[in-house]
């Protein structure tokens, strides 16, 4: 492992990222903050496939464009849960998961 | 250790120490701040990486969108100076365990596989690049893909119409 920054130190960021956010998708109980969690795992995955296109396809630009349709959907998907999450405290005057679990029993 | 490198330090610790912090402060206006700045990092590492459309667009989508949509919905959904629940100890402990594991894991398969680089010659990546290839029609042309992220995008606004929209109650 040398000290010049490579391919393994982003891979190793982009880890990182993706389990802290892992984590808190697991601890938190507020939606909101389910979905900053979410967004963290998304942006681990974009670091990811930056770094393979620099370092090991230098004459293709795949993981560029893989990079920017994840973004688009990224997006799209904030936008919608975040609808999600005004209708639900709307009905439920909260945003907690434990209060939405009529499709439990 | 040249300035580069320190450059890349300095903006990794910087994503990943505010990260951490974002996912672990029971202060929810406080975690919406260190996410962005942890995607401001990440931003960072574009332009480090020599990305800079990629940076730019991040910088855009995420921290213009994205962020202020969710800091937004914070204010409509949440009482000013609250903190959140406490978490049950042992459901920290458990995650915290299960995440380090996990990323011990991972870490040892990606150190242990040996990826070999190719010599092929770099391209550029700047917007012209990505604008002719990302419209283009023939072999590794994107232009399928781009009409049908248009048309997600355009469902995606649809439905956030719908499911935000506040029913009006019945005429008698």
């Amino acid at each position: 492992m040398n000290i010049e920054p490579g391919l393994y130190h982003l891979l190793f960021i982009s880890g990182a990222l993706f389990f802290i956010g892992v984590y808190g998708f697991l601890t938190r109980r507020n939606l909101i903050t389910i979905l900053m969690s979410i967004e963290l795992i998304l942006n681990s995955v974009n670091i990811n496939f930056i770094a393979f296109n620099k370092y090991l396809w230098p004459h293709k630009m795949d993981g560029l464009f893989f990079t920017i349709f994840i973004i688009a959907i990224a997006a799209a998907e904030a936008a919608v849960a975040i609808a999600i999450i005004i209708n639900l405290y709307r009905s439920h005057k909260s945003i907690d998961v434990e209060s939405a679990e009529e499709l439990k029993y | 250790m040249n300035g580069s490198s320190i450059i890349f330090y300095l903006v990794a610790a910087l994503t990943l120490v505010c990260a951490v912090l974002s996912v672990s402060t029971r202060h929810i206006f406080r975690a919406a701040i260190y996410l962005l700045f942890t995607l401001i990092g990440i931003a960072g590492i574009y332009f480090w990486l020599d990305y800079q459309f990629i940076a730019a667009v991040q910088i855009v989508v995420y921290v213009g969108g994205i962020v202020v949509l969710i800091i937004f919905s914070i204010f409509l959904t949440q009482q000013a100076g609250e903190k959140l629940a406490k978490q049950k100890i042992g459901r920290k402990i458990f995650s915290a365990l299960a995440v380090f594991c996990a990323f011990a894991l991972t870490m040892l398969q990606i150190y242990q596989h040996d990826f070999v680089e190719t010599s092929a010659p770099h391209i550029g990546n700047t917007v012209k690049d990505i604008g002719g290839q990302m419209l283009s029609t023939g072999e590794n042309g994107y232009a399928l893909p781009f009409e049908v992220v248009s048309m997600l995008l355009l469902a995606a606004m649809i439905g956030c119409i719908v499911i935000a929209l506040r029913s009006k109650p019945e005429p008698k």
